[in-house]
């Protein structure tokens, strides 16, 4: 068994990057996300990588898109606000079939908002956030554990599918300590005869670009993607269900909803009550079979969201409206109690009666 | 025979699209000549902006990037850092420079990054249309300052090697222009001078180069090569601004 180490979130992801062989990051500090910065600007420079703060979240995703362009793995981290300014460059980078990785650390918006964990970014990040026709692959962690493995399958992702992807966390784990393992499987190799390495006068040109002024070119490249983001959603959906054998409710969260909502399920099932969890850990693409499969069990579904209800809408589509969808909910960086969750579960279970 | 005039290599053969009279093609064949004599081409990259050249990257035989509007000098930060090695350049309009994608010049220069940056400064946002641009001067009648630019209003124009000047961090900043040919030629040395900084990793080089864009001057070809003489000139002194090499 491998050893385990004590560590945040933050700094879970950092070394996970590291370990699966980015060697340039770019950010600009904010809360609740400075972890990340900081342990790479002490990292970095020991396996002979680049740590740069850069001027603004707008120059770091640009420094991102270079460094992408020119086919090496690299990462950079924010928090909402930093996300929104983000945004055009992820733009470029997915119109550009870019690999990179994305760290969200989300707090509560909008606006300045505030510096307590939130999950209210969830439509920026699975439903476009920039321009165009394009999507991310958005992946959702739970412990300081998946912080790092997911943070090790995102380049793996961005590599095979040619598109930034996203790590959807928030301000609670990116911030807690867990114990985390950090023996990761052997990273594979992807070949990248498309990037800007410098001709060496032996091949010819390489562009890096997401303009096309002929509609239908821009379409055919457009297609294009849209076909490896079929290709994702048949392989990389990744969703954990818990005690739904039996279930008659089922509570849906991911992150750190998830959290509270397992334990709202374990008090539950306490009580005698058959109730289970789903988790999506790719939020996109969306664990839509698993929640369609449920919906022709269970009697209804609880949502438990740190925003104003936001996933709950893919929930909805996913199960076609064929069951109840209730949602438990709290904002602006406050996060819902197990015993809330609870509350509703049981409520239902009276109405039920 | 003997070969006085030719293609430079690193030039595609893809025809410019530009107006009849605008110097983006002088500038462009420059460039190809500098990366050529200093044997580059192998390891040169270059970023095109938004702006009339954003097609720039059909017209090189290296590798290109096409970056957001502004944000050219964090890419080539980015395609630098990614391999020190090769040999990264920008290339970019007034508007995309020292407008929207100022913060990312200045950090650029002041970190001393190793990159070559050809700014040209038209006077005017050729590709929108020829609105008013951060370098537009005081008077000039443009889609947005149609009663001409008037500095009580949206403030003066800005000297960016003067301004750049001012930081640590650049290497080399001169201002050229390409009116004539002994400007053409002077240009050129400037030119090649800032791509051989960058391979001998001296850091921070741009040249700002005095243009012109007819089409949104409203004048035939060598009317404004004569306005850029007698209007931008005199605003816009030619002449290096920074050098550390000639520092002692
Ligand atoms: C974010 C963004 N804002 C605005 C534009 C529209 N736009 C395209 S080119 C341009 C101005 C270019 O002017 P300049 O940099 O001076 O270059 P020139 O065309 O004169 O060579 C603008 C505003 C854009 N493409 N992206």
């Amino acid at each position: 068994m491998s050893d385990k180490v004590l560590m945040k979130g933050n700094e879970a992801i950092a070394e996970a990057a590291i370990a699966a062989g980015c060697r340039h990051y770019f950010g600009y500090p904010i809360t609740p996300q400075n972890e990340i910065g900081a342990y790479m600007s002490k990292r970095m420079p020991k396996v002979g990588g680049v740590f740069l703060q850069a001027e603004s979240e707008v120059a770091a995703i640009n420094m991102v898109y270079g460094v992408a362009g020119a086919g090496k793995r690299v990462m950079t981290s924010s928090s909402s606000p930093g996300i929104s300014l983000k945004a055009e460059g992820i733009s470029y980078a997915a119109g550009a079939d870019l690999p990179a990785v994305i760290v969200n650390i989300q707090r509560g918006g909008p606006g300045l908002g505030g510096i307590q964990p939130s999950q209210a970014d969830y439509f920026q990040a699975v439903k476009g956030g920039g321009h165009g026709d394009y999507k991310l692959i958005v992946l959702a962690p739970a412990s300081v554990q998946e912080m790092a493995s997911l943070t090790v399958k995102a380049f793996e992702l961005a590599d095979r599918y040619l598109t930034p992807v996203m790590i959807l966390s928030d301000g609670t784990l990116g911030q807690m300590m867990e114990p985390v393992s950090l023996d990761f499987p052997q990273q594979q190799v992807f070949e990248k005869p498309w990037a800007l390495t410098g001709t060496k006068c032996a091949r010819p040109k390489n562009v890096v670009n997401s303009l096309h002024l002929v509609a239908e070119k821009l379409e055919q490249k457009i297609l294009a993607r849209y076909e490896r983001y079929k290709a994702a959603e048949q392989n990389e959906v990744m969703c954990e269900e818990y005690l739904m054998d039996d279930a008659e409710i089922c509570v849906v969260g991911f992150g750190i909803s998830s959290r509270v909502a397992r334990s709202a399920v374990n008090a539950a099932r306490a009580k005698g009550i058959k109730v289970g969890l789903i988790r999506p850990v790719t939020l996109w693409p969306f664990p839509d079979a698993a929640l369609k499969a449920a919906a022709k069990k269970v009697k209804a579904f609880i949502c438990v969201e740190c925003s104003m209800g936001q996933m709950i809408e893919d929930v909805k589509l996913a199960t076609e409206f064929s069951k109840p969808i209730h949602l438990v909910c709290r904002s602006g960086g406050v996060i819902p109690s197990p015993e809330e969750v609870v509350g509703k579960i049981e409520e239902l279970m009276i109405n039920d009666k | 025979m003997k070969t006085v005039f030719e293609k430079p290599k690193s030039l595609s053969n893809v025809p410019l699209h530009y107006c009849p009279g605008c110097t983006h093609g002088i500038v462009h064949r420059l460039v190809a000549e500098a990366v050529d004599e200093l044997g580059i081409e192998g390891k040169t990259i270059g970023v095109a902006p938004v702006g009339c050249a954003v097609l720039i990257y059909e017209y090189y035989n290296f590798d290109m990037a096409q970056a957001a509007h502004g944000r050219a000098p964090a890419v080539a930060t980015g395609i630098k850092r990614a391999d020190p090695n090769n040999i990264v350049f920008t290339y970019q309009g007034d508007g995309d420079l020292a407008s929207i994608g100022m913060a990312e010049t200045v950090h650029a220069a002041a970190r001393g990054e190793n990159i070559t940056i050809i700014f040209i400064n038209n006077t005017i946002y050729g590709m929108t249309g020829g609105q008013m641009a951060p370098t537009s001067l005081p008077g000039q009648v443009t889609q947005t300052s149609p009663y001409g630019r008037n500095p009580s209003l949206c403030g003066y124009p800005i000297k960016v090697c003067e301004m750049l000047a001012t930081l640590d961090g650049p290497e080399y900043l001169e201002r050229v222009s390409v009116h004539n040919v002994k400007f053409v030629r002077s240009a050129k040395k400037a030119i090649k001078k800032a791509f051989e900084n960058q391979v001998n990793n001296k850091g921070f080089s741009l040249i700002e180069v005095l243009s012109t864009c007819t089409t949104n001057w409203g004048l035939a070809p060598t009317a404004a090569l004569k306005w850029l003489e007698e209007k931008m000139l005199p605003y816009y002194p030619v002449g290096v601004y920074k050098d550390r090499s000639k520092v002692q």
